[in-house]
């Protein structure tokens, strides 16, 4: 399981004179949990949107399976299975969280009954199973990051790109989230995740890659990445460390930037 | 895979296909024939306006293609207008994709497509009334020839059934497509085109076929509306006037249900016609623009306090309100 | 030396096209003063007012009925009817399109057709589709310039015009509620949170682009007629300089209407009246189809 499922090379985008992710490099392995971590602002989401689709780069490439992708647009990449969630949920509020993963299932089975009978499973699985009939514009955050997770799992990815799933989600709800998370893997998606909950990422990733002001400063497992003075400094800024061990002492708080 | 509507489109449309058996009022049929347009005009810009969220302020444009090609494929091409109406439908809907290539390539969206639209049906009137190949300002008359082969019926009862059997074909379109795959999407894209995007949905090549679809629909009540008066000038065939009917018609009755066009359209032009009559009365002979008056108040009425239509309305009338979560527990 | 037969027929030409061209500056300045109010509540709520041309017919009812009833001269009725369409404009926004349309765009975009259509028919309803214009003594006069006779009232229309202009561009620059509208206009949540009334904000937009109707009916009445659809042919043009000149640009709108302005004047030359108005339209297809956030690009 050690082919590279997704390689990013050199991406770089620009925002007129901002630019938003600089060179940026990295590979994710089939099989395995990869995180993304970065302060605020360092391109972790205009990243993904570049992986994913939505933001042409400036320069650099992006291959998934071995194929350059970087000219497919969105919903060709989704149905290459590159699936996506958003930081700032986007659900069909008009429609039933059913016909919300529905259109998800919709990618990969033309049947109204079939898609429909994907959607209650994925729901369930993620654990919307009593939400199903319910609006998506009346779900709390919580079940929206859930309904975000279901819809992209029910386009049945390869790769999964979760940006900050568990943001907003009190630690229980996190606890909740994890072994989802997990369980997801376990079923052959490969993922990669960006995570400001520190906690998580230490827990659930194989490798973990740090984005400073659009740099990638550090790859590598999360422990090491975790201990490099050099990410602290650039991350978390003066009084990491302290953060941190904090962090690692009280499991399931979430690490505030 | 029956779909759920079926049942209901069936009595609605034995409904209306009984009503010219009782009342034989030539006003009435002539204003159920009318309205019956409308609603079909409506019906298409429902496909496009009410599931697919994108609001077209010149549906006149397909409107009018339809009507001036069946108008003029019988008057310059002697074609026979049974033969006449398909065309007169694929023209329209060639109109739509064309208008949607390049308005959806260039991401024009809310008021910026509706902006467009517009524009669009006011050239096509333009060149309507210019051009001598259209009639221009004089208009296009189609020769009386009363024969069933010719669709133009003895008894004004037929093309009412025939205009009835169109709306039917566009009540099950809808339904069908509400339940499909196709209409899943538009749907999505509506409430949330970057979402769509992520799940796979090519939301460019979506609208499209729904531009084409909604325009086709549109154009064939436009082919009717030229085959019932039998006389179309630019301001008729191409007018604002039908625009506004076939938008007004869903949102009143119902944005993106399968009768919200239907229930509309006969709820406007007949409150339309009440209120032309009273006020007619009122002031001793008609006023013009009273019935747009109405229109125009209750399309904001609607989006005021009814934002799901009559249908809506109903459905609260009738169903007890939704329990909030768990608020349903009663000691 | 006297002139050859072919060059006098030239300088003819060149006297034509000359004036087309001022003619086509000043009723340009006027239609940017229309598109002015249009692209003010666009920059601001970042919505289109439909009802933009319905209101203008209104004002250019009430300057005729001012003049025909009252006997009041349209340069005065400038004085009353501004403050009047204000107060207009922001009690229709306070209190039928922001409370019926709860926040949404394609709302307001529909409310504000229920508008024009109720406005625009209630006048057929009172005044009839006939056309009316008023006569005022100074109606034929012209300013000679060279060879140029311009038409007075379009001279007074086209200074009056700019003046407007530059009072709304000192408003919105000197005074605290124009500080306002500026703090609404780029972040509405923000503003809201520091205190800023953003109903009234948006009340009185709506109010500061009637009133620029106002004073556009009062300089176009003097040459124009008057009936009630003649809005719409000022609303599209107004929503063409608007997409010229970059929806929410208060200088695009000043030059765009220029710009339509001469447009229209030189294609009525060359193709007719009627067709003429077609480039207008080919003007604002191809600007949204190609260059949406317009020639001077101001889109948010
Ligand atoms: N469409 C855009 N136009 C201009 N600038 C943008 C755009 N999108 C992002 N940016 C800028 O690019 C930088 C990176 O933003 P991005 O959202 O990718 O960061 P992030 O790492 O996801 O941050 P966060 O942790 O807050 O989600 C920021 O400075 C942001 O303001
Ligand atoms: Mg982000």
């Amino acid at each position: 399981m050690t082919a590279p499922l997704l390689v990013v090379e050199d991406l770089t985008k620009r925002f007129g004179g901002l630019t938003a992710v600089d060179r940026a490099a990295l590979t994710v392995r089939a099989g395995t949990i990869a995180g993304l971590i970065g302060p605020n602002g360092a391109g972790k989401t205009t990243l993904f949107a570049m992986i994913s689709g939505f933001e042409t780069p400036t320069s650099g490439a992006v291959r998934f399976e071995g194929r350059d992708v970087t000219a497919l647009p969105a919903h060709q990449r989704t149905a290459a299975g590159i699936a996506r969630t958003f930081q700032i949920v986007q659900p069909f509020a008009g429609l039933s969280v059913r016909e919300n993963i529905a259109v998800g299932a919709y990618l990969r089975r033309a049947g109204r009954t079939e898609a429909l009978a994907h959607a209650d499973a994925v729901g369930r699985a993620v654990g919307l199973g009593p939400q199903l009939d319910r609006p998506a514009g009346e779900m709390t955050v919580a079940g929206r990051k859930r309904l975000e997770l279901a819809r992209a799992l029910a386009t049945d990815p390869k790769l999964l790109l979760l940006d900050e799933v568990l943001a907003g989600l009190n630690p229980s709800e996190i606890r909740d989230m994890i072994p989802v998370i997990r369980r997801i893997r376990e079923g052959g998606v490969t993922i990669l995740i960006v995570e400001h909950v520190m906690q998580a990422v230490m827990s659930l990733c194989d490798e973990v890659h740090v984005l400073a002001q659009g740099r990638m400063i550090a790859s590598g497992p999360p422990l090491a990445v975790a201990r490099d003075p050099a990410v602290m400094e650039a991350y978390l800024g003066h009084g990491a460390a302290a953060r941190i061990a904090a962090s690692a002492r009280n499991p399931g708080a979430p690490d505030h930037a | 895979m029956t779909g759920s509507a079926r049942l209901p489109i069936l009595i609605a449309v034995i409904v209306l296909a009984l009503l010219p058996l009782g009342a034989t009022s030539n006003t009435l049929l002539n204003f159920m024939t009318f309205a019956l347009i409308v609603a079909l005009a409506a019906q298409g810009w429902n496909l496009l306006g009410g599931y697919g969220g994108q609001f077209s302020f010149g549906h006149a444009a397909f409107f009018g293609t339809g009507a001036y090609a069946m108008g003029l494929l019988q008057v310059r091409f002697g074609l026979n207008p049974w033969a006449a109406m398909p065309v007169a439908m694929l023209l329209g809907a060639a109109v739509g994709w064309a208008i949607g290539f390049l308005a959806f390539r260039a991401r024009l969206r809310g008021a910026y497509f509706a902006l467009v639209t517009l524009a669009f049906a006011e050239v096509f009137r333009i060149l309507a009334n210019a051009w001598a190949f259209t009639g221009a300002a004089a208009g296009l008359l189609v020769p009386l020839k009363l024969q069933a082969a010719n669709m133009q019926f003895e008894d004004k009862r037929l093309f009412y059934w025939l205009v009835l059997a169109f709306v039917a074909g566009a009540l099950v379109l809808t339904a069908e497509l509400a339940r499909s795959r196709f209409g899943a999407r538009l749907v999505a894209l509506r409430e949330n085109e970057d979402a769509a995007r992520a799940l796979g949905v090519d939301t460019l090549r979506v609208k499209l076929a729904a531009i084409t679809l909604s325009a086709g629909v549109t154009a064939a009540a436009g082919g009717l509306y030229a085959q019932k008066s039998l006389y179309l000038d630019a301001a008729i065939a191409y007018g604002p006037w039908i625009s506004v009917d076939a938008l007004l018609a869903p949102i009143v009755g119902g944005l993106g249900t399968v009768f919200g066009p239907l229930i509309g359209a006969l709820a406007l032009l007949g409150l339309g016609e009440l209120s032309k009559m009273a006020l007619g009365n009122l002031f001793g002979g008609a006023v013009p623009g009273i019935d747009l008056i109405v229109f125009g108040i209750l399309l904001i009425l609607a989006v005021a306090f009814a934002p799901r239509g009559l249908l809506g309305l109903f459905d609260r009338l009738i169903r007890r309100p939704r329990p909030a979560e768990g608020g349903e527990a009663t000691p | 030396m006297p002139f050859q037969p072919g060059c006098r027929r030239l300088m003819l030409q060149i006297d034509i096209l000359l004036s087309a061209l001022a003619n086509g500056l000043m009723t340009g300045a006027v239609y940017a003063l229309i598109a002015l109010g249009l692209t003010l509540v666009y920059g601001v709520l970042h919505v289109i007012n439909f009802a933009h041309g319905a209101t203008l017919t209104a004002a250019m009812f009430a300057v005729w009925a001012a003049h025909d009833g009252l006997g009041i001269d349209p340069y005065v009725a400038i004085l009353i009817l501004t403050p009047l369409f204000f107060a207009l404009g922001y009690a229709l926004q306070r209190f039928v399109i922001g409370p019926a349309s709860h926040g949404s765009d394609s709302n307001i975009l529909l409310v504000t057709l229920g508008l024009s259509i109720v406005i625009e028919n209630a006048l057929l309803a009172a005044f009839r589709s006939d056309t009316r214009s008023i006569d005022v003594p100074y109606g034929f006069s012209v300013i000679e310039l060279g060879n140029l006779f311009l038409p007075l009232p379009k001279v007074i229309a086209f200074f009056a015009s700019f003046l407007v202009a530059a009072l709304l561009w000192g408003l919105m620059a000197h005074t605290d509620i124009g500080k306002a509208i500026r703090a609404v206009s780029r972040e509405k949540t923000g503003a809201a949170l520091s205190g800023i009334p953003v109903e009234h904000v948006y009340a009185v937009t709506f109010g500061l682009g009637a009133a620029c109707l106002a004073v556009a009916a009062c300089l176009l009445m003097p040459t124009f007629l008057v009936n009630p659809r003649v809005g719409n042919a000022f609303v599209l043009v107004a929503f063409t300089i608007v997409v010229l000149g970059g929806m929410g640009s208060v200088p695009g709108a000043l030059i765009g209407g220029l710009i339509i302005g001469v447009v229209e004047s030189l294609s009525g030359l060359y193709f007719g009246e009627s067709l003429g108005q077609i480039g207008i339209f080919l003007i604002f297809i191809l600007v949204l189809l190609v260059r949406p956030a317009g020639l001077f690009g101001a889109r948010a």
